[in-house]
Parts: C-alpha cells; sequence; structure tokens
C-alpha cells in the first residue's frame, strides 16, 4: 500500500507541476559522514508536511537547508520553479521561507513588538518609532490570537505566550513557507491546540507549512502529508489521512513500536514515599500521595499546574512551606538536593541542559557529578573510576556514542540517557522523571520506558510527570491529576482514561487564572494559587 | 595533569549523524587526524611561551643565563601565588578585584602588629594571614549569601581593603622585620629561590585538588552550571566561600614575599597587581564565564607575563610601553584560544 501511495505523490512532480518548493535530492556530509542522503520534498502552497523521523534522521538539517541556515552539498530547491539557493537565513527571509526554531530565542528585557521586529527596527528622526512596531505588532499579535500587550517586556511571560510572539515574528516577514521545528515541545495539550489554530488558519491563506515533532498523533492532526526520514533518507510520503500511527513508527524506526499496556500489577510493595500536606504558598497546597516500591506514580495535568513545583520540592531543589515527606516509612527533612539526594530520592529535571546535564563536560563526568565522594578512595577520584562508573551504566541504558567526549554532542536521546544514568549510579528509593522523553526519540523512547519499568520491578518508588497523556498513562499504575495547584484526583490506571484525566487537568481552574489564559501572559509559575486560597 | 580540556574537544559536525553517535575526528584521515588530536593536546599558551622564549634567546644574550631564568621565577611568585585563587575563582565564574588590595592590607596589618602593637613576629605573622582570609571570607560570604555579583562584591572589598591599608600608618611604609624573614626571599634551596619554591609548590598542590578531590573537581562542575550543581547535591554556597577565603589567604601569602623581598610594608603595594592577575589567567587559557581553565596552562601563562617582562628590561624597551605588549598578549592568547576551541552548540 505505502509504494502506490507513494507513486501517486510523485507523480504530481513528474507532471512537470512546479507551483510550490520543491527540494531534489538535497544531500548534506559533514567530515565525510552523510547525514542527509538525496532527499527530495514537495511543499505545495497552502498544504502542511508533517515531517517525522528519529533524533538524528536529518530532520533538522533538511529544515536548517531550507532555511539557509546550512548549505547542502547537493541537490537543488525550487520556489515556483525559479531556482532557490538560500545563502544564509535573511535571503530564506527575502524569498518567503521562516523558520520557527524548537528553542524559543526571544531577548527578556525587550518588548513584545521590539522582539517581533528585531533586527528591522523602523526609526523616526533617528529613533525607534514605538507607536508604528507597536500598532504593526499589535495585528499580527492578534492575527495569532494573541491578546499580550506588544509594549511590555517578553520577560515573565509563559512559554505558550512566547511561542505566539514567535510566531508572530515569523508573519510579520509575510512569509509563503514556514518550518515549526518542534514547536510543541515545550507546551502543553490545550496550548499546542492554539497553535494547531493558528496552522489551520496559516493554511487557509496559501501558506505552505513543514511541521516537525515527535508527538505522532498530533502530527496526524495537522499534516495533509506526512514525510518521513530515516538515517538521513527518505524512507516516504503518504497523506495522512490514510497511514497510522503504528505505520509511522514502523517508517521512523524500521520496526514495530509497541507502548506494551500490559496489565499492570498491582502494586503491593511496602510504602517506598509518602507525601502529606506538602504545601508552598501561592504555588500548590495539599498535596497528599503514597508511592509503593515497585510502583509507577504518573503526575498529570497541564503545563504550569504545579507538577514540577510538587516534585521539585520532593527532591529538595525548593523548600515547602508546609508538609512532611517520608522516605521508607522514616520522616525525612529534606532542606536542598543533598538531603533530598540522601534521603534516597533522585530526581530528573524537565529542564536537560539547564538543570540535568553540563553539556560542556564529558558524559562521564556528568553521571558521577553527584557521587565523587562516594567513589572515591581516600579522598581522591581517579579518572578510571569515573570512566569505570560510566561505561557500567552506558550498557544498562544502552547509549550511544562515547561518554569521553562533552555530552553536549550526543543526540538528544543519548543525553536523556546519560541524565537517567546519572541518577542510577547509586539504586534511589525514590526516582522522580520529570518530563522524562522531552525531545527525545521514539528508539531512545522505548529504552527508558523498559528501564522506568525495570526498575520498578526492583522495587524503586517511581514518579513520572509527562505532558504526554499517552506517556503517562501508559507508564503508570496510578495518576495523580494536578489542576492550578491543586490535587485534583489520585486515579487507578483503569479509572485514568485520556478524557476522565484532562477533565480533571481541566477543572475548577479559575478564569482569571494564568493557567486558562496563558495569552495574558503571566508567567505560569506565578501564583496560581492566588485566587483559590478559600 | 590535564591540559585545558577545552582544546581536546573535537571537532563536530553542526548536525548530529544517525544514532547521535559522534563522529571521531580521526575519521577524515588517520594520520592527518593523530596528528591534529597530538597538536590540539598542546595548549596553545605553551606554544606561544616557546616561540617567545625562543626569541629572546636570540635577542639577549644575558637571557638564557640560569641566574636570569631563576630571577623571573621570584619576579612573578607574588603574582603567581595569587594568580592561583583567582583561578580557582574565575573557574567557579566569579572574580576577585580586591587581591592586591588584601595584599597591601594583610601586610600592613602583620607589620602593624609586630612593630605598633608589640606582638611576637610569628604570631603577627598569622595574623596578617587571617586578616586575607578573613577578607577572601567576606567576600565569599557577599557573594553566596548576599547573592551580590562577585565584581560588585570583590570592588567593595577593594576599596575597603585599600583603604584600610592606607588608614594603619596614615600612609606610610612600616620596616624592619626579623633577618630570617627577609631571608626567606634571598635564599636558595638547591639553588632554586625558596619563593619560586612556595610558589611551586603551592600551584601543585591546588592541581592536585582539582584534579582528584570531589571537592576541588566541583569547581568545574559550579562554573559550567550552577544550577545543574546545585541539583546535583554539590554544595555551592560552601565551595565558593571556601574558594575565595582561599584566595584571600593566598593574596596574605604573597604579602608577606613582597614585603620580604622589599624588608617594608608598603600600604600601596600590590596596587599594579590585579590586572596582571587576571592577565595570566585568562592568557592561560580559562574563560571568564566560568567552568574551564586549568592551573597548568595559568602557570604558563604566568611564565609569558614574566618572561615577556624580563625580556623586554632585557631589551630596554620602554616600561611605559610594556602594558602595551601585555594587552596585545592578552588579545592575541584569548583570539588564539577561541579559535581552537570553537564548538557548535
Amino acid at each position: 500500500m505505502v509504494e502506490t501511495l507513494e507513486q501517486t505523490i510523485d507523480d504530481g512532480q513528474a507532471r512537470g507541476d512546479s507551483a510550490g518548493l520543491i527540494c531534489t535530492g538535497l544531500s548534506k556530509s559533514y567530515w565525510g559522514i552523510s547525514v542527509l542522503k538525496d532527499v527530495d520534498m514537495t511543499l505545495r502552497p497552502g498544504t502542511v508536511i508533517g515531517l517525522i523521523g528519529e533524533n538524528g534522521a536529518g530532520k533538522s538539517t533538511t529544515s536548517s537547508i531550507i532555511a539557509g541556515i546550512v548549505e547542502a552539498n547537493g541537490g537543488s530547491m525550487t520556489i515556483d520553479g525559479v531556482p532557490y539557493e538560500p545563502a544564509r537565513p535573511s535571503d530564506a527571509l527575502k524569498h518567503g521561507v521562516a523558520l520557527i526554531h524548537q528553542e524559543i530565542r526571544m531577548v527578556p528585557e525587550l518588548s513584545v513588538a521590539e522582539n517581533i521586529f528585531i533586527g528591522r527596527l523602523p526609526r523616526r528622526r533617528g529613533v525607534i518609532d514605538r507607536n508604528r512596531i507597536n500598532d504593526e505588532a499589535k495585528e499580527y499579535l492578534e492575527l495569532v490570537g494573541s491578546q499580550t500587550d506588544p509594549r511590555r517586556p517578553v520577560a515573565g511571560l509563559s512559554i505558550a505566550a512566547q511561542q505566539e510572539i514567535e510566531i508572530a515574528r515569523a508573519l510579520s516577514r509575510e512569509p509563503k513557507y514556514i518550518i515549526f521545528d518542534e514547536p510543541s515541545a515545550s507546551l502543553g495539550q490545550s496550548e499546542t491546540q492554539h497553535v494547531f489554530a493558528q496552522i489551520a488558519a496559516l493554511r487557509q491563506r496559501g501558506v505552505g507549512i513543514v511541521y516537525i515533532s515527535h508527538r505522532l498523533e498530533e502530527i496526524k492532526e495537522v499534516a495533509d502529508t506526512i514525510v518521513c526520514l530515516r538515517d538521513g533518507a527518505l524512507v516516504g510520503n503518504w497523506p495522512a489521512s490514510e497511514i497510522t500511527k503504528d505505520e509511522m513508527v514502523k517508517a521512523m524506526v524500521g520496526r514495530d513500536f509497541v507502548f506494551a499496556h500490559r496489565a499492570p500489577q498491582a502494586a503491593t510493595g511496602e510504602i517506598a514515599l509518602s507525601v502529606k500536606g506538602l504545601s508552598k504558598a501561592g504555588v500548590f497546597a495539599g498535596i497528599d500521595f503514597d508511592v509503593r516500591r515497585g510502583e509507577i506514580f504518573g503526575f498529570a495535568g497541564l503545563v504550569g499546574a504545579g507538577r514540577t513545583e510538587v516534585v521539585r520540592t520532593i527532591a529538595g531543589a525548593d523548600q515547602a512551606d508546609a508538609g512532611e515527606i517520608s522516605v521508607r516509612g522514616e520522616v525525612v527533612h529534606i532542606k536542598n538536593p543533598r538531603s533530598g539526594i540522601d534521603a534516597g530520592i533522585a530526581m530528573v529535571p524537565e529542564d536537560r541542559k539547564g538543570q540535568g546535564l553540563n553539556l560542556d563536560r564529558t558524559g562521564a563526568e556528568n553521571i558521577t557529578l553527584p557521587w565523587e565522594k562516594k567513589l572515591s578512595s581516600a579522598g581522591i577520584i581517579t579518572k578510571k573510576k569515573v570512566t569505570a562508573t560510566a561505561n557500567k551504566l552506558r550498557d544498562f541504558l544502552d547509549i550511544r556514542g562515547r561518554l569521553d567526549i562533552p555530552v553536549g554532542s550526543l543526540s538528544g536521546g543519548n543525553q536523556q540517557k546519560v541524565l537517567l544514568a546519572k541518577w542510577l549510579v547509586n539504586e534511589p528509593k525514590v526516582l522522580i522523571l520529570d518530563e522524562p522523553t522531552r525531545g527525545v526519540d521514539v528508539g531512545a523512547k522505548m529504552t527508558i520506558y523498559e528501564t522506568i519499568r525495570a526498575l520498578a520491578e526492583t522495587g524503586v518508588g517511581v514518579i513520572v510527570v509527562s505532558s504526554e497523556l499517552e506517556e503517562v498513562l501508559g507508564l503508570s499504575h496510578r495518576v495523580l491529576v494536578m489542576s492550578g495547584g491543586l490535587q485534583r484526583a489520585i486515579l487507578d490506571r483503569a479509572d485514568a482514561t485520556p478524557e476522565v484525566v484532562m477533565a480533571l487537568a481541566l477543572s475548577n481552574v479559575p478564569k482569571e487564572s494564568p493557567l486558562e489564559s496563558p495569552i495574558d501572559g503571566e508567567a505560569e509559575y506565578q501564583t496560581p494559587m492566588r485566587t483559590q486560597e478559600n | 595533569m590535564a591540559i585545558v580540556d577545552r582544546n581536546v574537544t573535537p571537532p563536530r559536525p553542526d548536525a548530529t549523524p544517525a544514532h547521535g553517535a559522534v563522529a571521531p575526528p580521526s575519521v577524515t584521515s588517520d594520520n592527518t587526524g593523530r596528528f591534529r588530536r597530538t597538536m590540539s593536546q598542546i595548549p596553545g599558551p605553551l606554544i606561544g611561551l616557546i616561540v617567545i622564549f625562543v626569541a629572546l634567546s636570540f635577542l639577549s644574550e644575558y637571557f638564557l643565563t640560569p641566574r636570569n631564568l631563576l630571577n623571573i621565577l621570584s619576579q612573578v611568585s607574588a603574582v603567581g601565588v595569587m594568580s592561583v585563587g583567582a583561578l580557582l575563582i574565575i573557574l567557579l565564574g566569579g572574580i576577585d578585584l580586591s587581591v592586591g588590595s588584601v595584599l597591601a592590607l594583610s601586610s600592613m596589618s602583620m607589620a602593624a602588629m609586630y612593630k605598633m602593637a608589640g606582638w611576637p613576629f610569628e604570631v603577627a605573622l598569622l595574623a596578617g594571614l587571617v586578616v586575607g582570609a578573613l577578607v577572601g571570607l567576606i567576600n565569599g560570604i557577599l557573594t553566596a549569601y548576599g547573592k551580590l555579583q562577585p565584581f560588585i562584591a570583590t570592588l567593595a572589598t577593594m576599596s575597603a581593603a585599600a583603604g584600610l591599608a592606607l588608614f594603619i600608618t596614615n600612609g606610610n611604609p612600616i620596616t624592619g622585620f626579623p633577618d630570617w624573614f627577609i631571608a626567606v626571599t634571598a635564599t636558595s634551596v638547591l639553588g632554586l629561590p625558596i619563593e619560586g619554591v612556595i610558589l611551586v609548590a603551592i600551584f601543585a598542590i591546588a592541581a592536585f585538588w582539582l584534579k582528584f578531590r570531589p571537592s576541588g573537581r566541583a569547581l568545574y562542575a559550579i562554573g559550567g552550571n550552577e544550577e545543574v550543581a546545585r541539583l546535583s547535591g554539590l554544595p555551592v554556597r560552601r565551595a565558593k566561600i571556601l574558594v575565595y577565603t582561599i584566595a584571600g589567604l593566598l593574596a596574605a601569602i604573597a604579602g608577606l614575599l613582597v614585603t620580604s623581598r622589599l624588608d617594608s610594608a608598603q600600604p600601596t603595594a600590590g596596587a599594579a597587581d590585579l590586572l596582571n592577575v587576571i592577565a595570566v589567567v585568562v592568557i592561560g587559557g580559562a574563560s571568564l564565564s566560568g567552568g574551564s581553565g586549568s592551573l597548568l596552562g595559568t602557570f604558563v601563562g604566568l611564565l609569558i607575563i614574566g618572561v615577556l617582562n624580563n625580556g623586554m628590561s632585557l631589551l630596554n624597551v620602554s616600561a611605559n610601553l610594556q602594558p602595551v605588549v601585555i594587552g596585545a598578549v592578552i588579545a592575541a592568547a584569548v583570539l588564539t584560544d577561541r579559535k581552537s576551541s570553537r564548538r557548535h552548540t
């Protein structure tokens, strides 16, 4: 079936229809290593291509070539039949091609309008024409459905609001083609829906869109055509309506991806972690739950619901105002990350670059960082010891890539495995994983899931916080749903259907809460409790 | 001991190849790859030092005599001792502007307690060291707990320490110390000047700490990414306070060396040393943004400054022009270093 579909799409090209952005035989190699091999792609105006593939499959290279960030070694591109050879991003923008980066790049101290027009601020009598940029910025912001005041600084805006500004910025260039590079990686479900609405509007206006994402359901929802890359080569392309998620996964990894919804053994072990009445003024309140040994305990909720703040507090990264935490029946007083670690609580934080890994140091050094005292003898730690410890975990976690080079040069999936390895040097009693598979390819995801299950089976109490409903529901024995800084329910797996969980996650959020209206631009983590203290 | 870590980073492509395995640099061609790797193991500053050294050997007959070389070691001892502390702080991503003033203040305190308060010399000497460490401790507390930017915190203590040093005697020097104390900077052991031995010993101890002790290695982690270090359970604030205190103590030791050499405690001694100390660390390849640098590099940077100053004096270069040359060397060192360690993020 796959082949015939491919055939029909190729036919269009064969007919010599040159409308749109057409890439032919794009190739790129670095240092003699080919990262992109002979990739063809046809982007018609008013259509959306969903570009999928594992990390390192060549998605980013493809989009970088199209956006003029990287020059191809081979192949050609045309726009409406005219050769298109961007040497730099500004060339691409002149030709109407814009790239929206995975990571939002904003100058926090400048205003929203200034960020939108940065690099080409119009001047009047030698000074920036603020009225003009504010007016024009407002137009573009309205276009993306944002009510953010263009005059306010970007600092303090939620990630979702910043994402809208990023899109408004791209729109202000009046592009004919837009590439979205994983825009939803940092967004929750409702914010993602908002981005989709904008994409639909853009498509209506005849803009051609390439949408890159690891979240396959959403890519199926938004795209007309799915294009899959593997190891730098084109696997094929299919109409989005005719390919199932399983088929996509198969195309990406070349094998079947099984989420393994196996019936969970109800965890009956002794209590690994008990949290009673944990509260932090203005952030969350009244958090009460137990995690048993061998149990995987999920935290669901929207971005900004307070899940990350709760687990950070349990691990000692932040301080609680009230509440009691005990580990395996013993009350522990956790006043900083060290005392959390000493109590047997390990946390893999959500922000890999900012909080998890030191990208300039080697993988081995990162893995042993919390344990150097333990690993040293007579107060001396040797490179040999560091390497040996890291290598043991490399095998356990199937880390592909060297551990003696800066960890920043590994792929996202391998970085995440290194981060996980760091907390398994000394087996934790409680392991907290905050967004354990963010920006990670399907292959690495499976290894991470298997590792989480294997750890639980050895008697670790595991907490998983995830914005991907399928992930948190697929992994956990029980799920705690939060909204507005409050614990809404603890559900057994049988009761935790996506509908029920979403309904709870959206429940009782006051209208004026920043959670419901991220466009208003309050920081997500600012005082969601303020409005509901009674 | 390791050379500057940044120099051994293999070049890497913009995009990660399939499955994230990064190409070892030797894939292009085995021989050139190996050659390049061997070359990149040699720190850039060392090449610079060798060039300067060879050039001066030809330009001046006197330069390559043992006496002159040992003289260089003595000349750089005070700045060298302080640059160890400066490197530790810069590794943490901090900066210490107060070193020169601390040198003067501890020297003056020691002299005042000995000559004016009549304390036994050994006690006064220890007290001088304590004063230096105390100022460092204040720097540490201001940055770690007061959350002041290190530049501001140490600017404040620099000003205060400089003022106190002048206040003690109203700006007058104090002279007349025990003979053995003067002898420290005028004696040789096995042909090496004692101050040179002290300098090398301090470098060696600190290098061992940085390389093998968990608390020393932690400085790289903290300077590289403080939040990662904190979440990994490292005592970030304690490390900051410790390092600033060590830097203060080392500045006090430098103060004693200067006092011994001059047989005089000068309230304005060390005023010109701050820029030299930072220059040494920067030429030695450390990054002011923290997390990278090594004591071997710093030692090479120290020798570059020492050899250059010495050579220029031998060649009768105007003393006013010498800082111009040093400035050029700082810029050149950082430019070449950045080129060799360029990395894509």
